[in-house]
C-alpha cells in the first residue's frame, strides 16, 4: 500500500480516537494520563500537518469513501489542496499547542480531574480535521456537531463558575443557530443537484456538478453565510466568542480562537469558490461589508477590555473580519472575472487565516502562561511580569508585533497583500465599487492602527511597570513544554514574516484551481527575498531585508556606542521630581484607553459614574474618589434582547397547555387525533 | 551589477545622518526669529547631541530591557526608511526593500516601541504619552492611507521610486486631486511627527506633552539616539513630501555626476520646506486633545476628496 496524504491524516484521525478512548482507562494516574494523551495529540497533528503540506505542495487530491453514514450515502472523505491548506493550519498550531498543554494542563493535578479535558480535547481536534476533510453534506455535518459538542465540553470544563455555564449554554445555542442554516443550505443545494427524492445529491461532488438558478443558488449562499458567520463570530452574530474564548482552559482558547473559527472561513470559502463557483459581485459585496463591520468593531471592543483573554476574544473578531475582507475582494473580482486579482486577494486572506492562527494562538498560549502563573486575568492588577516571567512576556511580544501589523513579522504581510488588493479596486469596471471600495481600505487601516494601540496597552499593562494588585503572589517562569510550544509558534511566525515568497508559491494550487490564476511573487537579484504580486513596479516588499537592515543598524549603533565603556546608573524614578509615586499611579487597561473611548464612545453604550466623598472640613479635597464604569455591547440591546424575550414570553405561553394532570394531556392526544383524521384523509 | 546606486545610497544615508539635526537647527532658529527670541544657532542640535553620547546613563531601577533596546530600533527603523525614500536619486537598491506602506509601517514599530518603553517604568506620564500617542496614531493612519492610495492611482503603484518617476516624466499639470492629498498630508504630517497643533516638541508641560512624556526617563546615549532619530523623523517626512510631490531635482539615473547638483536643490527644498512649518507653527495653538479628532477627520476627508476628484476629474 502507498503513502497518500489523505492515508496520513487519516493515521492521523485514528491516533486521536485511540486517545480519547485510553484516556478513561488511566482515569487513576491522572500526570500519565496527561503525558500520553498529549502526546498523542502532538504526533496525530504532526501527522495531519504532514499530510496538510504535502497535498497542497504537490497539488494531490485523494479520496476515500468509508462504509459508514446513512443508507444511500456513505461517508465521503476527500483531501485536495484547499483541505490540505486548512489541515496544514489546524494541525500546525494544534502540535504547538498539545506540546504547550502537556505542561499547561498539570496545573489543574491535585485541583480536579483532567480526564474530560483529555478526552474532549482529541474529540475536538478530530471534530475539526472532520470538518476539513468532509465531501459530502452528512459528513460535514456530523463533523461540524462533533467539533461544537466537544468544545462546548471544554468551555464548561470547569464548571462550578456560572459564568462558565452561562458562556457555554449561549454557546451551544448559536453554534446550533448556525448548524440548522447551514444544513438548510446544503439542503437547498443538494435539492437542486440530485433532486429532493433521493441522497445522491448530498454529496459535494453532485453540488459541483449542478447547474443552480440564481435565486436559490444567492438563498443557499445566504444561508451558509449566515451559519458559518455565526461560527466565525461575524459581528452581529459575536456575543457567544467573547463569552466563550476566555472561560475555556487557555490551551483551548488558543485552539477555539486560532483554528476553530478557521473551520467556518473554510466552510465560506468551499461553498463560494468550489461549490457554486458561479455568483455575482454582491455576494463579495457582502462578504466584504461583514468583514469591514467585523474588524473595526472587534478592535473598537477589544480595546475597552480589562481581561486579557477576552481581549484577546475580541481580537479574533477582528481578524475574521480581515480574512472576509480578502475573500470579499477576491469574490467580487472572481465575479468582474479579474482572476489575477481575485487570486491576490484570496491569497491575502488565506494568509492572513495562517498568520491569524500562529499569532492568536501564541498569545492565548502566553495568557495561559501569565493565567497559570498569577491566577489572574484581569489586567488592571497585573504589571512587571516581564521581570519574573521573561521568556513568557518577549515571547508574547512576539504575538503583540505580529498582530499589530509590524514588519518583519507575519501579520504585517497578509494585511499588506490585503492593501494591494484594495488598491487594485479601481480597476473594476463598477464607479460605484471603484468609489466605495478604497474607503474599505481607510477602516483596515484604522484597524491595525487601533490593533497596535490595544497591543501596547495590553503588553504594556500585563509586562510592563509595577505590579498593580494588592497581594504579591510568587511568580514563576512558564515550564519548559510550555515555552517549547510558544517558541515553535513565535518562531514560525518570525518565519511566515521573512520567507512569505516561499509560502505563497506552495500556495499558489490553491488560487489556480478556485480562481483560474496564480500570482507572480518573486523579482530582483535575489528572487525569493522580494514578495511582488502582481508586478515589480507596482508594490514590493521584502521582510528579510527590513528585517536584516533594522538588525545591523542596531547592532553598527550599539557597538558604536559601547567602544568607550559609559557608566549605567541604577536610579529611583525621576517623573519629573515627583516622589511619592506609587504602583497605583500607573496608567492601567482603562485609563489607556479613555482617550479612544471619548473619540469611539458613540458606539458603546458607556455609563460613567464619579463619586466623591468630600471631606467635612476641607470639602476642596475629597476623602475618596469612587469610578464607576460600565461599557456595554449596544448590539446586545437591539438584537439579542429582544429575541430573548419573545422566546420567552411564547415559552410562557406555550407552558400554559402543560397542565401537569394526565386528563388534560389525553384531552391534547384525543383533539390531535380528530384533526389529523379530518383533515388528512 | 551597478555599483553607483549603492554608493548613493550610502551617500543618502550619510546625508540623512548629518542633514536631519540641521534641519531640526533650522527650523528652530527661524521660530527663534519669528517669535523675535535669538536663537542658539544652525549647529545646536550637533552639540546636544553629542554632549548626550559623553554623558552616563541613569535607568530607572524598573526600567526591563525593553527600555534599553528601543532607542536602538527607533534609530535603525528611521536609518533604513531614510534609505528607501528617494532623496538624492531614483534608482537605488533599497527601494524595492519597502514601498510607501512598508515605510509606514517603519514609524509604526518606532511608535510602538517608543509606547512600550513608555509604560515600562511605570510612571503616570510614561503611560499618559504612549495612551495620546497610540490614540493620535490610530487617527492619522486612515488618513494616511487615503493619500497614498490618492497619490498611488495616478502612479498606479505604491512603489516609491515608481511613483516619483511617474510624476517626474509626466507633464507636469497641476492634478487636482495631488493637491487634495498634498494638504491632507501636511496635516498627518504636523501630527507624526508631533509638530504644533497636534504636540509641542519644546515643552516638558506636564499636561500637554505627548512625545515627551514616554522619553521621560531617558538619558546619556539612549536619549541621544531618540533625539537624533526624531530629527530624522522630521527630515524624513520633509523629504517624503518632496518626493511625492515636487520631486523635480532628484537624479532620475544612477549616475554620480547628478549627485551634488541634488543635494543642493534638495537643500534647498527643504529650507523652504523649513519655513513653511515654521509659519504653520508660529500662527497656530496647540489644540486640545479631543479636537484632533476633528483635525485628523479633516485631513482624511481632504484624502477622500482628492480621491474623488481623480475618477470625476482626471
Amino acid at each position: 500500500m502507498t503513502i497518500t496524504p489523505i492515508g496520513t491524516v487519516s493515521c492521523s484521525l485514528i491516533l486521536l480516537f485511540l486517545s480519547a478512548l485510553l484516556v478513561p482507562f488511566l482515569r487513576g494516574r491522572q500526570h500519565f494520563l496527561i503525558n500520553i494523551s498529549f502526546t498523542l495529540a502532538s504526533i496525530a497533528s504532526l501527522l495531519g500537518a504532514v499530510g496538510g503540506i504535502w497535498a497542497v505542495g504537490s497539488g494531490i487530491t485523494n479520496k476515500l469513501v468509508l462504509p459508514v453514514g446513512l443508507p444511500d450515502l456513505p461517508f465521503h472523505l476527500r483531501i485536495d489542496p484547499l483541505a490540505g491548506f486548512f489541515l496544514t493550519v489546524i494541525c500546525l498550531l494544534s502540535l504547538f499547542v498539545s506540546v504547550y498543554s502537556i505542561g499547561y494542563v498539570k496545573g489543574y493535578l491535585g485541583k480536579r480531574p483532567v480526564t474530560s479535558l483529555a478526552i474532549f480535547y482529541c474529540l475536538f481536534l478530530a471534530g475539526m480535521l472532520m470538518v476539513v476533510l468532509a465531501d459530502d453534506a452528512l459528513f460535514f455535518l456530523v463533523a461540524w456537531e462533533v467539533m461544537a459538542a466537544a468544545s462546548y465540553f471544554l468551555v464548561m470544563f470547569e464548571d462550578e463558575r456560572i459564568e462558565n455555564r452561562r458562556a457555554a449554554f449561549l454557546y451551544i445555542v448559536v453554534a446550533h443557530v448556525g448548524a440548522i442554516a447551514i444544513l438548510l443550505s446544503f439542503g437547498v443545494m443538494a435539492g437542486l443537484a440530485g433532486g429532493f427524492e433521493s441522497f445522491s445529491g448530498y454529496t459535494f461532488d453532485a453540488m459541483r456538478q449542478a447547474q443552480m438558478p440564481v435565486q436559490w443558488a444567492a438563498a443557499a449562499f445566504l444561508l451558509a453565510f449566515f451559519g458559518f458567520a455565526a461560527k466565525a463570530g461575524v459581528v452581529p452574530l459575536h456575543v457567544w466568542l467573547p463569552e466563550a474564548h476566555p472561560v475555556a482552559p487557555s490551551n483551548v482558547s488558543a485552539l477555539m480562537s486560532g483554528v476553530m473559527l478557521k473551520t467556518a472561513i473554510y466552510g465560506i470559502v468551499r461553498v463560494t469558490f468550489d461549490l457554486i463557483k458561479v455568483f455575482p459581485w454582491w455576494w463579495g459585496a457582502v462578504v466584504l461589508i461583514f468583514g469591514l463591520i467585523s474588524a473595526v468593531m472587534g478592535v473598537l471592543y477589544a480595546l475597552m477590555q480589562h481581561d486579557l483573554k477576552r481581549l484577546l476574544a475580541y481580537h479574533s473578531v477582528e481578524n475574521i473580519g480581515i480574512i472576509l475582507i480578502g475573500v470579499g475582494l477576491s469574490m467580487i473580482f472572481t465575479s468582474f472575472h479579474m482572476p489575477l486579482l481575485a487570486a491576490l486577494a484570496l491569497i491575502a486572506g488565506l494568509y492572513h487565516t495562517l498568520n491569524h492562527a500562529m499569532f492568536k494562538g501564541l498569545l492565548f498560549m502566553g495568557a495561559g502562561a501569565v493565567l497559570h502563573a498569577t491566577h489572574e486575568r484581569n489586567m488592571e492588577e497585573m504589571g512587571g511580569l516581564i521581570h519574573s516571567m521573561p521568556w513568557t512576556a518577549a515571547l508574547f511580544l512576539v504575538g503583540c508585533v505580529s498582530i499589530s501589523a509590524l514588519p518583519p513579522f507575519n501579520g504585517f504581510v497578509s494585511e499588506w497583500l490585503t492593501f494591494q488588493a484594495f488598491l487594485l479596486s479601481p480597476a473594476l469596471p463598477s464607479p460605484l465599487l471603484k468609489l466605495l471600495i478604497p474607503l474599505g481600505a481607510a477602516l483596515l487601516a484604522l484597524t491595525g492602527a487601533l490593533a497596535a494601540a490595544c497591543f501596547v496597552k495590553a503588553f504594556g499593562v500585563t509586562f510592563l511597570g509595577h505590579w498593580r494588585g494588592h497581594h504579591n503572589p510568587r511568580v514563576q517562569e512558564a515550564g519548559l513544554t510550555m515555552r517549547a510550544g510558544m517558541i515553535l509558534a513565535a518562531l514560525t511566525c518570525l518565519f511566515l514574516g521573512l520567507v512569505p515568497t516561499a509560502l505563497i508559491e506552495w500556495m499558489d494550487i490553491l488560487t489556480e484551481q478556485l480562481v483560474g490564476a496564480k500570482i507572480g511573487t518573486t523579482a530582483g537579484t535575489f528572487g525569493w527575498m522580494w514578495l511582488t504580486p502582481i508586478a515589480p513596479d507596482r508594490a514590493s516588499y521584502s521582510g528579510s531585508i527590513v528585517f536584516l537592515g533594522i538588525l545591523v543598524v542596531v547592532a553598527v549603533a550599539y557597538f558604536l556606542l559601547h567602544v568607550k565603556t559609559v557608566a549605567i546608573h541604577r536610579a529611583p524614578v525621576w517623573d519629573c521630581g515627583f516622589e511619592k509615586i506609587n504602583q497605583r499611579m500607573q496608567y492601567n487597561a482603562t485609563s489607556f484607553s479613555m482617550p479612544i473611548r471619548r473619540v469611539f464612545g458613540f458606539l458603546f453604550s458607556i455609563r460613567e459614574q464619579v463619586k466623591l466623598t468630600p471631606r467635612a472640613a476641607q470639602p476642596v479635597f475629597p476623602k475618596k474618589i469612587n469610578y464607576y464604569l460600565r461599557i456595554r455591547d449596544r448590539l446586545w440591546g437591539w438584537l439579542y434582547k429582544p429575541v430573548v424575550e419573545i422566546s420567552f414570553r411564547l415559552s410562557r405561553r406555550v407552558g400554559k397547555l402543560q397542565q401537569g394532570r394526565i386528563q388534560a394531556y389525553l384531552i391534547y392526544s384525543f383533539i390531535t387525533i380528530i384533526v389529523l383524521l379530518v383533515f388528512s384523509r | 551589477m551597478k555599483v553607483y546606486p549603492f554608493i548613493i545610497e550610502f551617500l543618502q544615508i550619510a546625508v540623512l545622518l548629518g542633514v536631519a539635526p540641521a534641519f531640526t537647527g533650522w527650523v528652530r532658529m527661524l521660530k527663534c526669529w519669528t517669535q523675535g527670541r535669538t536663537s542658539a544657532g544652525l549647529f545646536q542640535p550637533y552639540r546636544d547631541i553629542v554632549k548626550l553620547f559623553s554623558k552616563d546613563v541613569i535607568l530607572a531601577d524598573n526600567a526591563s530591557w525593553i527600555f534599553r533596546f528601543t532607542p536602538y530600533l527607533i534609530f535603525g527603523a528611521a536609518v533604513l526608511a531614510g534609505g528607501v525614500i528617494p532623496m538624492l536619486s531614483i534608482d537605488l537598491p533599497l527601494t524595492s526593500t519597502a514601498d510607501v506602506i512598508v515605510l509606514v509601517a517603519l514609524f509604526a514599530i518606532a511608535r510602538f516601541f517608543t509606547a512600550l518603553a513608555g509604560m515600562d517604568i511605570g510612571t503616570a506620564f510614561g503611560g499618559m504619552g504612549s495612551s495620546r500617542e497610540m490614540t493620535i496614531a490610530s487617527l492619522a493612519e486612515p488618513a494616511m492611507l487615503m493619500a497614498i492610495f490618492t497619490v498611488s492611482l495616478a502612479s498606479k503603484s505604491t512603489s516609491l521610486s515608481q511613483m516619483v518617476h511617474v510624476i517626474y516624466s509626466g507633464q507636469s499639470v497641476l492634478r487636482p486631486s495631488l493637491v487634495f492629498a498634498l494638504l491632507a498630508f501636511i496635516l498627518i504630517a504636523l501630527a507624526e511627527t508631533g509638530r504644533i497643533p497636534v504636540d509641542n516638541p519644546a515643552t516638558h508641560l506636564e499636561l500637554t506633552m505627548i512625545h515627551e512624556a514616554m522619553i521621560l526617563e531617558y538619558s546619556g546615549r539612549h536619549l541621544a539616539l531618540i533625539e537624533w532619530a526624531g530629527m530624522m523623523k522630521l527630515f524624513l517626512f520633509a523629504a517624503l513630501g518632496i518626493a511625492t510631490f515636487f520631486p523635480w531635482g532628484i537624479a532620475a539615473s544612477g549616475d554620480i555626476g547628478f549627485i551634488p547638483a541634488a543635494f543642493l536643490v534638495m537643500t534647498l527644498k527643504l529650507g523652504v520646506a523649513g519655513a513653511g512649518l515654521v509659519l504653520i507653527e508660529t500662527g497656530l495653538a496647540k489644540m486640545r486633545i479631543f479636537r484632533l479628532a476633528e483635525f485628523l477627520g479633516s485631513a482624511f476627508l481632504l484624502a477622500t476628496l482628492g480621491m474623488l476628484s481623480y475618477f470625476i476629474l482626471e
